[in-house]
């Protein structure tokens, strides 16, 4: 059993922990980046597909470049990255934090630090979550499984293809199996409107006449051994229609019915959870409610863009130095949840500086205002051309904008769409 | 698993129709003998039919009358476990049973099952108040008004048992044949001719048909009794680990005429199961599970346990009971000769299978089947390292000794490739095998992650090409073609 | 028509005036209205795919699952015809590549005649 010491120990090394362990690094402190594959880069190297950078690196990249670009900084800087080492305890008594890690090559490792950037990354949402009934048989995978054995392994989950739910992950597997020969025969969405974003609508299925079933229901999968088809209902105001129902062959299922963020070793250590978000409730400063404790990226809340994983990784691994530094937030205010808005994350601002924060919106809806109020006084309102749930919404909160500031004890900022 | 394909395998004293948990015990019993046993199995590996889907229950030993056999074999056989499982190193745990009434006339039902415990002989049996119950089990609903306990009933991973006993069968010389499909059965001298489906011979001068839903038509391949067998569907929901719902001990409502009602299981794993329902079903091969069945389960555990949450499923899942009149059949057949049959396991089979693995000895025996101990019968079989129930120092230990224990391949379930590869070795090279023998791709995840990575070590360790890779036999290729 | 040049997914309207040129609108950027006309007259996409890796797979056993992948990714460097991505793929599913690879290394030049090379995107060492 060997031990080591570091300032900082980042858990998952994807876009969020490299972007975190590398501000921290920045920032002169010792930092451990541990990963359980055998390289960095994460769920980015299986998505092969372009669309990332815009914003990070002002061009249009693949997953595997986007993840490459930041880990060259990562081996520029001192950050010690443990790879093919898995982190199977998190415990935290007071100041001091340890992580207990196994691997091959060093066995059981234990990591003492002070601060813990949680960044694990997210799982997909499978059959049984969204209790879909019907036979058992080969042939069912979530789209991230396809994803993985079509673009790194290189082996085909099957041919003849249904992909139920509308998520990126589903769309972005319609073309690419449609690209490797497949046949993809219809993409289902319970919801009226389609939960990935809308290029991706536009890319993956358009492009390929691949029909997009809006408010129906996977309501069985059949087949004894193999899939064979699923059987699909319409739903009419919310209820099924089980005369309309219809069958379509297949042999192949992949779901992509949502993300999950990863936080089993989070709750094992005690951390609270926002069942908003299914991430840690955390502070201004993305820390949980373990002092030193910080989360970042999809183990918070799940992201559209990897982007905006970095952005939030980057601001949370510098509120992570900030606080081996001693800092603290001057003056919290909890973030009420309001109309038309599933979450906001993190759920506290800060009132003495500047703050990013990142929601979604509950609704669809064309020139949408996004409001923020200070202890009920209106103090922001934002013109929207266009809100949806699946592209997330992100808002800069500078201590001016805030008016006056709160004389409560307990300020309230609450963020609404109208 | 299985040897050559083709023409005779061997001549055998007894061949064993039927690799599940009865098949499975009287193979494993008679083993301790001089004798040469054949274990036949149509699946692709062991525990694949009723045994791998049902409540894992050892039962308490007051459910049936003692007038059945079922009853008596329920409390011989529930009383073995704890030797069983010191020699076959399965998951297996005396958390003991509660069954709770919701209301006041439900009280004469737990009465009735008391005075049966009583009379059967199940130990430490007690009646309890609301409150006594309350105190053995937290997570009840509150509206409970009383009921009983049954300190002897406990939780085990039937697959796992079932993988222990052929693997310690195996060790004691039994020939285990598996996708071998019964056709035919001939009696040529003194013995029978077994055809399999794909042309392989079995003689052996007894046979046990153990082909649990598909003994009728076992029994009729041998000219015997003509019976049929009715298939129970049964639809189960499987929890997280993490569920606040997770109860100390096997919580049963007051049963109906027809069925035990559906329970709340803590798995001897630490997830939680839910069901059974109970539908007839004529079709043996329909494992499909309903909406409508499915609710009623979330409905009927919720009403036992309050916290149970929707959000908490990770699968479902549907298993079929052996249903032959109200009681097993074991017996030496009255019309095909040296033929034993043991139909209609339905519950308590699993509770009951030691003590019916110990019948059927001796009914082999009455039958004139010369019974011989072996001097060096070995009862235990090597303990396969697991990293979930190991401390980091342990782990370390091991990691070192072979690196394979630092790989954790199934992250929900905590699975290391060290694991994975055992399974492999022990012959069990379907995605399904691997899940019942590892646990891996059965936590919440349901091998979304873990899938590719144990495809790859099959693919390693077996030569196999990813054609030939299944989740649970012929049919089921798991993948549809190489880029 | 739905720009896709960037996330935020302008609605675009295209009409065409008396004059005969094409006026975009409800775009952004000026590459909301490059993309609308090149959409309309000559749509193009950017292909991502993968070729095989001609690995050796590196003992694994007990390795930690350390192998090498067996396809390595690639795209297009700027958006290629549209008309013609399956040509282009079945050009690319027909090549193997010795490893160790770098990102950027160009696969393919100027692909099909097109002036549009192919890169691979990942460093697999």
């Amino acid at each position: 059993m060997r031990e080591f010491s570091f300032d900082a120990v980042v858990v998952g090394g994807g876009a969020a922990g490299m972007a975190a362990a590398l501000a921290l690094d920045s920032r002169g402190r010792t930092v451990a980046l541990v990963d359980r594959e055998a390289g960095l880069g994460g769920i980015l190297l299986q998505c092969i597909h372009n669309g990332f950078g815009l914003i990070e690196f002002d061009e249009e990249l693949s997953g595997p470049e986007f993840a490459e670009r930041i880990e060259e900084g990562v081996r520029k800087s001192r950050i010690e990255a443990f790879c093919a080492a898995t982190v199977i305890d998190l415990e935290a008594a007071g100041e001091e934090k340890t992580l207990v890690c196994v691997s091959s090559s060093l066995g059981i490792l234990r990591l003492k630090c002070r601060v813990v950037v949680l960044a694990m990354g997210c799982r997909e949402r499978n059959r049984g979550n969204i209790r879909i009934p019907g036979t058992r048989p080969a042939g069912v995978f979530t789209a991230g499984l396809a994803q993985r054995l079509v673009n790194i392994e290189g082996y085909l989950p099957g041919r003849d293809i249904v992909i139920i739910g509308s998520g990126d992950i589903g769309l972005i597997m319609a073309r690419r199996m449609s690209w490797v020969g497949c046949e993809v025969h219809a993409v289902v969405e319970i919801l009226p409107y389609p939960s990935g974003l809308t290029r991706n609508i536009v890319q993956c299925l358009h492009d390929f006449d691949i029909p997009l079933y809006l408010s129906h229901l996977t309501t069985r999968i059949y087949g004894r051994d193999r899939v064979e088809g699923v059987e699909v209902t319409p739903l009419e105001n919310g209820a099924l229609v089980p005369a309309k129902a219809f069958e379509i062959p297949c042999d192949t299922v992949l779901l992509s019915v949502g993300l999950v963020p990863e936080n089993e070793l989070s709750k094992k250590a005690g951390i609270d959870i926002n069942p908003a978000t299914n991430g840690p409730a955390v502070d201004s400063t993305m820390m949980t409610n373990l002092g030193g404790v910080f989360a970042c990226g999809n183990v918070l809340h799940v992201h559209d863009l990897v982007d905006f994983v970095v952005e939030e990784s980057r601001r949370a691994g510098g509120y992570a130095a900030d606080w081996l530094d001693g800092q603290r937030p001057k003056a919290e205010a909890r973030v009420k949840i309001g109309a038309n808005v599933r979450y906001v994350s993190p759920g506290r601002v800060d009132l003495a500086r500047e703050n990013k924060i990142y929601l979604r919106s509950l609704v669809v809806k064309n020139d949408a205002t996004l409001e923020v109020r200070l202890d009920k006084a209106l103090v922001r309102s934002i013109r929207k051309n266009h809100v949806q749930p699946s592209e997330m919404i992100s808002l800069e909160l500078k201590p001016g904008e805030l008016g006056a500031g709160s004389s409560r004890a307990e300020p309230v900022v609450e963020i609404s769409i109208r | 698993m299985s040897p050559s394909r083709e023409g005779i395998e061997g001549r055998f004293d007894v061949a064993v129709i039927g690799a599940g948990v009865s098949g499975a015990c009287i193979a494993r019993r008679l083993s301790a003998y001089e004798l040469r046993v054949a274990l036949i199995e149509k699946e692709e590996d062991v525990s694949f039919g009723v045994s791998k889907a049902n409540s894992g229950i050892v039962h308490g030993g007051f459910h049936h009358n003692k007038k059945y056999l079922k009853a008596r074999l329920e409390v011989q056989g529930g009383m073995m476990f704890d030797r069983l499982k010191a020699e076959l190193d399965f998951p297996f745990v005396r958390c003991g049973i509660v069954v709770a009434a919701m209301h006041d006339d439900e009280l004469r039902g737990i009465g009735q099952l008391y005075s049966q415990g009583v009379e059967n002989g199940a130990i430490g049996i007690e009646m309890c108040s609301r409150e006594r119950l309350l105190e053995l089990e937290p997570r009840l609903s509150p509206d409970c008004v009383g009921g009983l306990y049954a300190p002897g009933g406990g939780i085990i991973e039937p697959y796992r048992f079932v993988f222990s006993l052929v693997e310690s069968a195996r060790k004691n010389g039994v020939v285990l044949f598996t996708g071998w499909k019964l056709v035919s059965a001939a009696r040529e001298e003194l013995a029978w001719r077994l055809r399999s489906s794909d042309g392989r011979i079995v003689e052996a001068s007894y046979v046990v048909n153990a082909a649990g839903l598909h003994a009728d038509d076992v029994s009729r391949a041998f000219g015997a009794e003509d019976f049929r067998i009715q298939g129970r569907k049964g639809e189960y929901y499987l929890l997280d680990r993490l569920t606040k719902a997770k109860p100390d001990r096997v919580v049963f409502p007051v049963p109906s005429a027809s069925s035990k009602g559906m329970l709340v299981i803590p798995t001897v794993e630490g997830t939680v199961l839910l069901g059974p329902t109970a539908t007839s079903t004529d079709d043996k091969e329909d494992f499909a599970t309903s909406r409508v069945e499915l609710e009623t389960i979330l409905r009927s555990a919720k009403n036992l346990v309050p916290a149970i949450s929707e959000s908490d499923v990770i699968t479902s899942f549907a298993g079929i009971r052996s249903v032959l009149g109200e009681d097993f059949y074991i017996d030496v057949s009255g019309k095909a000769p040296a033929l034993i049959q043991v139909a209609g396991i339905q519950s308590p089979g699993l509770t009951a299978s030691p003590a019916i693995g110990e019948y059927v000895k001796d009914l082999l025996k009455k039958a004139g089947l010369r019974l011989v101990e072996k001097a060096d019968w070995d009862p235990f079989v090597d303990k396969v390292p697991r990293a979930k129930d190991l401390t980091p120092f342990e782990l370390d230990e091991f990691v070192k000794a072979d690196p394979a224990f630092g790989n954790i391949v199934c992250r929900c379930e905590r699975v290391t490739e060290a694991e994975i590869v055992a399974a492999i070795r022990r012959g069990h090279t379907t995605l399904d095998g691997i899940k019942y023998f590892t646990r891996a791709q059965m936590g919440r995840c349901q091998g979304g992650f873990c899938t590719y990575r144990i495809l790859k070590i099959i693919m390693r360790e077996t030569g196999m090409a990813w054609d030939e890779i299944t989740k649970r036999g012929e049919g089921s290729r798991v993948l549809g073609g190489e880029l | 028509m739905t720009c896709i040049t960037c996330p935020i997914g302008c609605s675009l309207s295209i009409e065409r005036e008396d004059g005969g040129s094409l006026v975009v609108t409800g775009n952004r950027c000026p590459r909301g209205a490059a993309y609308a006309r090149e959409e309309l007259l000559s749509p193009k996409r950017t292909v991502t795919a993968t070729v095989r890796a001609r690995t050796v797979v590196k003992a694994a056993e007990g390795g930690g699952g350390a192998e090498l992948p067996r396809r390595v990714p690639c795209r297009t460097l700027s958006a290629f015809p549209r008309e013609r991505v399956g040509e282009l793929l079945s050009l690319l599913y027909g090549i193997e590549l010795e490893l160790p690879v770098e990102r950027g290394k160009i696969l393919v030049k100027d692909a099909l005649g097109t002036g549009i090379d192919v890169i691979v995107t990942r460093s697999i060492a």
